[in-house]
């Protein structure tokens, strides 16, 4: 069952070949959010660059959960900074001008 | 064109087991991957190379073959021999993980073929459309509903408020895909039939109603239906026949905005006594006289 903003993850893992217990580790974890309907859990497809990206950590790279989290708070971290960077940049360059 | 060396981008020797590959492969990623290196086009470069390497020499036949033939590609017959075996066996797939092209070295599509021949090219699977009868009131409330496609039950949840045309997509209920592909998607249109009594526009509904000529000069209270039950109507004294009342929130839900609803639009038809005694006869020529 499904929508047009949502995939059961029971298709998600057909499609990928991966287990449903690492989507549900990854809830556990607080990396993505799941929704359950009548027994049924469901990922948003918003979230779904954020899952295939976890699944190559995993799957690809041979990262467990832990170093997911590890990554995925740095990754996050890096982001901020470079989003603070870049504006801090421009403002440099608006005060040179 | 420079040769390739595969072995040293990896960090792995010659007698390296397929596990040392993956192995190697698997730490360099963990460095180079892009998803680590947003923006970072060295390091996407250098996975590409690293990626390329993983692709001959986590291949047993291509590695076998990058082993004979690797460091005399220049030799032209051998190699080419390589790339004629390699082309009939695997064809000129292209590689799905880049988005430049495929991001294999000259060096590979020379020995090769064509990037990536380890992994076909995935083809997805053709869309399906499709329509789902509905009336009316099959949209006043979100429900569920079961329709079989290909012979599996799929349970679809259909919100209260669903247009009369919407489109829905089903991912995955398409055509299968070829070579590992992904399956297409169903597109399912509702097409929601006419109601015999109340007309649909947005999220509001249109009504008519009748009242009695006395009601229309007097005032007065009327029930009506409307598509959640009953509900009283103060008709204003003087309504004349043709015009309209709102009644607030009493249309139609409002599409996946729970608790808010349209209007209801009742337009007042009079309906004119008939069969009147010689009385109601006297008292309207009294009336139409005064």
């Amino acid at each position: 069952m499904q929508n047009d903003t949502r995939i059961a993850i029971h298709e998600f893992c057909i499609h990928h070949n991966i287990e449903p217990d690492f989507i549900v580790a990854l809830r556990q974890s607080g990396l993505i959010e799941t929704e359950t309907d009548n027994d049924v859990i469901f990922v948003q497809y918003e979230q779904l660059p954020a899952l295939e990206k976890f699944i190559r950590f995993r799957y690809d790279m041979d990262i467990n959960l832990e170093g997911i989290e590890t990554i995925n708070y740095l990754l996050l971290k890096i982001e901020k900074m470079q989003a603070e960077m870049r504006s801090l940049r421009e403002q440099i360059s608006v005060s040179r001008n | 064109m420079d040769f390739v060396d595969y072995y040293k981008i990896l960090g792995v020797d010659k007698s390296a087991s397929e596990e040392d590959i993956k192995k190697a492969y698997r730490k360099q990623a963990r460095k180079l991957h892009p998803d680590l290196n947003p923006d970072d086009k060295d390091a996407h470069k250098k996975f590409q190379q690293v990626n390329e390497a993983n692709e001959v020499l986590g291949d047993p036949e291509k590695r076998k073959k990058y082993d004979k033939y690797g460091k005399d590609w220049e030799h032209g017959e051998q190699q080419e021999q390589a790339q004629r075996q390699y082309q009939q066996q695997y064809g000129g797939g292209g590689f799905d993980g880049f988005d430049d092209g495929g991001g294999f070295s000259d060096f590979f599509q020379s020995m090769f073929g064509g990037g990536g021949s380890r992994r076909k090219t995935k083809f997805r699977g053709q869309d399906y459309n499709s329509e789902l009868k509905l009336n009316l009131t099959d949209v006043l409330t979100t429900h569920q509903r079961t329709i079989t496609i290909d012979g599996k039950n799929v349970r679809l949840t259909i919100p209260a408020g669903t247009a009369n045309g919407q489109v829905i997509k089903l991912k995955g209920y398409g055509a299968p895909g070829g070579n590992g592909g992904p399956a297409g998607d169903l597109f399912i249109r509702f097409v929601i039939a006419d109601h015999p009594d109340f007309r649909r526009l947005g999220n509001d509904l249109y009504t008519n109603i009748e009242i009695d000529l006395y009601t229309a000069v007097l005032g007065g209270e009327k029930i009506i239906d409307t598509l959640n039950g009953k509900i009283k109507l103060k008709v204003a004294a003087g309504t004349q026949p043709g015009s309209k009342t709102r009644i607030k929130g009493k249309g139609f839900p409002v599409y996946k905005k729970e608790g808010e609803f349209g209007d209801l639009f009742v337009t007042y038809e009079v309906k004119i006594p008939t069969n009147l005694t010689e009385e109601q006869k006297r008292l309207f020529k009294q009336l139409a006289g005064s």
